[in-house]
């Protein structure tokens, strides 16, 4: 797993409350074995029109936009079905922070295993955040759990020490789960 | 000794957990993993890559339903990338021991139907799989919830996962429904009046006598749909209806074992003056039977209701959200949702494909036809309900009002497998999901349970199933 230490980047605004996970990637892009290069299948449905042409007015197509690492989403980004497809589509097109108000507990889930940063913050923050000019940067810094807006004072965003850890590290969660190996056959055997 | 009293959910988590390190979440056992086509290649994939067996193949069941097709027997698969991905399944399965109930065997369905069928499903259990609504085996008292294909690898490696202990939320559920008023319009009046994200968090306990009353079918129906407010889980504490259901399934304990597990799943009950995070109360005398108006599970109301306006949402980011559905669907604030045409109408899905959800559509469609102009598909659960509902010729019903019977899967829940509504048409479906284009890309969904999915499909229309009922 990428590891991850600090960003500086401005952001991408999709500021849609409750984005589902149909809509991070429909289901038609599911049939597939591989994780890499779904991120040209990132918000399909909002990208793309009936004929596969691309609509000019979703922020994902325009120029300015392109290389931009952070997304500020609205209320409950990541709702809806486990599909880690989504945190690998989110991924694969270059994001690498999710900013919103709250996310959906699956999904949390997913993103931590693929090195994607969800910083959950209250509604006045978000509120300045989104009302920041487009060109403005946001610096992120982990280690400090701190945010900081172009102009503005740092400020702390939460994070558990465990998700910290893994993301700092890129700790490899399936191998801390097999060196339980011996607790897990105790446990099986006192059943 | 005091001891301190329990919930249901805290029972099932501290008799599986492993072990709990500082600054770590708790490690916790998972006895039964169900797997799929869709959400496990990637996951073999990374074990092939470590050299890892599964740990637990005899804790490992799997079956095939997303991308499967549900017109009769062994017809084309939709495309090769599903074709590839059945294959990779069915080798994966092979390899690793892993017992495989495979499309076209009779012994299919989807996952969430099947589990329960086989009695795998059991009190107490903890139960996982890559998809959403694994809540749904939480009606049998089971902590089941969805996880991600990472952690799908996590449990084929170790039989464990790292898991965050949750909130717990008890919803209590009192009265009697009306007539027409069922499991489905439970679950979508909570989802209304909690919202999508309502529970975000929480592992939900549903309680109460409305609940007592119900089959385990639509228990199974309540459960299902957790993840629509957000929950992690749902779950109901195990009774005598449970354990009929359980009797004689293939996998349930029998003789000796069967009296040892039973003893254990009567403990499984929240103690008296044991404490929830929250609680929520739902009437449900007071439901009528729902409809989804917008694009996400939270949007629904009674048949009777009027298509809310955005100008007197609460916010500026629910108006937002409001207008952009009603602007999907194509609909106007302030008009009824009854008398709306629909294309399509689909009874399935892990939430209403069961017996009871097809008895029910029946009794609509008994000795009536299928609106013109009105597509009907009805696909069961599992090959098994398929068989049991054609031994009570339900399929003759089905077929004499002008409905397609298909074979068992998920089908048009999510538009994998070549069933699919084609862009801005409507479709009545008692399903889990409204979003945008989850049944196609730019189909419109309304949700709501078999019966009144049976009323639309002899009327070309949303209707109130109760004018139906009087009849
Ligand atoms: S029926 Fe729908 S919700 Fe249920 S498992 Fe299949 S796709 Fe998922």
């Amino acid at each position: 797993m990428q590891e991850f230490g600090t960003l500086q980047s401005k952001s991408i605004k999709i500021l849609v409350d409750d984005i589902d996970t149909d809509q991070i990637i429909p289901a038609r892009f599911l049939k597939t074995t591989d994780k890499l290069g779904l991120g040209k299948n990132l918000f399909s449905n909002w990208r793309y029109g009936e004929d596969g042409s691309e609509n000019a007015d979703f922020a994902l197509n325009q120029e300015a936009m392109q290389g931009r690492t952070i997304l500020l989403a609205g209320d409950n980004f990541g709702c809806g079905s486990s599909r880690e497809h989504a945190p690998w589509a989110l991924s694969s097109w270059g994001f690498r922070v999710i900013i919103s108000t709250s996310f959906a507990d699956i999904f949390r889930s997913n993103a931590l295993k693929n090195g994607l940063l969800l910083i959950e913050v209250d509604a006045e923050q978000h509120a300045l955040l989104v009302a920041a000019k487009d060109d403005a940067n946001i610096a992120i810094d982990l280690a400090a759990q701190e945010l900081t807006l172009a102009g503005g004072a740092p400020s702390e965003f939460p994070i558990d020490a465990f998700s910290k850890r893994c993301l700092l590290d890129g700790l490899d969660q399936l191998g801390y789960l097999q060196s339980f190996e011996s607790n897990i056959e105790e446990y099986e055997k006192g059943r | 000794m005091s001891v301190v009293p329990q919930t249901l959910f805290d029972k099932v988590w501290q008799a599986h957990v492993v072990s709990q390190e500082p600054d770590c979440p708790p490690i916790l056992y998972i006895d039964l993993h169900l797997i799929h086509e869709v959400t496990s290649p990637q996951a073999f994939a990374e074990l092939a890559s470590r050299g890892i067996k599964v740990r637990r193949p005899d804790r490992t069941v799997a079956t095939m339903d997303h991308l499967t097709p549900t017109l009769p027997k062994k017809l084309a698969v939709l495309d090769d990338s599903a074709k590839n991905l059945l294959d990779t399944l069915e080798r994966n399965c092979e390899e690793h021991g892993i017992k495989l109930y495979p499309w076209g065997s009779g012994s299919e369905g989807i996952v969430h139907v099947i589990g329960p069928e086989l009695g795998a499903t059991q009190p107490g259990k903890t139960i996982v799989c890559g998809d959403s609504h694994t809540a749904t085996h939480g009606a049998f008292g089971a902590l089941a919830f969805g996880i991600g294909t990472s952690e799908v690898g996590h449990v084929l490696a170790t039989q464990c996962l790292l898991q965050e202990r949750p909130k717990t939320l008890e919803v209590v559920l009192s009265g009697t429904p009306g007539p027409g008023v069922g499991a489905k319009d439970i679950i979508l009046g909570l989802c209304s009046q909690i919202g999508i994200g309502g529970a975000t968090g929480h592992v939900i306990e549903y309680r109460g006598d409305a609940i007592s009353a119900l089959s385990m079918d639509e228990r199974m129906t309540i459960c299902n749909m957790s993840i629509e407010v957000g929950a992690r889980a749902g779950m109901i504490a195990p009774d005598e209806t449970t354990f009929e259901y359980m009797k004689c399934r293939p996998m349930a304990p029998a003789g000796e074992a069967w009296d040892a597990a039973l003893a254990g799943w009567k403990r499984l009950r929240t103690d008296e003056g044991a404490s929830f995070d929250r609680t929520v109360h739902l009437d449900v005398s007071a439901l009528e039977p729902m409809l989804t108006y917008g694009t996400n599970p939270g949007m629904g109301m009674g048949v009777s209701g009027k298509i809310p306006d955005p100008t007197n949402a609460n916010s500026a980011s629910e108006a937002d959200a409001l207008s952009k559905a009603l602007d999907y669907m194509g609909l106007k604030a302030g008009n009824p949702l009854a008398g709306q045409k629909v294309d399509v109408v689909f009874v399935g899905s892990c939430t209403n494909s069961r017996m009871q959800d097809l008895r029910d559509a029946a009794s609509i469609l008994r000795g009536r036809k299928v609106a013109e102009g009105t597509r009907v598909l009805i696909v069961p659960g599992s090959a098994a309900i398929k068989r049991e509902a054609e031994a009570e010729g339900l399929d003759r019903v089905f077929t004499e009002a002008g409905a397609e019977w298909r074979e068992a899967g998920c089908s048009m829940c999510i538009a994998m497998n070549g069933d699919a509504l084609e862009p801005g048409q409507y479709a009545v479906s008692t399903s889990n999901r409204n979003f945008e284009g989850r049944q196609g890309k730019g189909s419109r969904t309304f949700l709501a349970s078999p019966l009144m999915a049976a009323a639309a499909a002899i009327t070309g229309c949303l209707t109130d199933v109760r004018t139906l009922l009087n009849e």
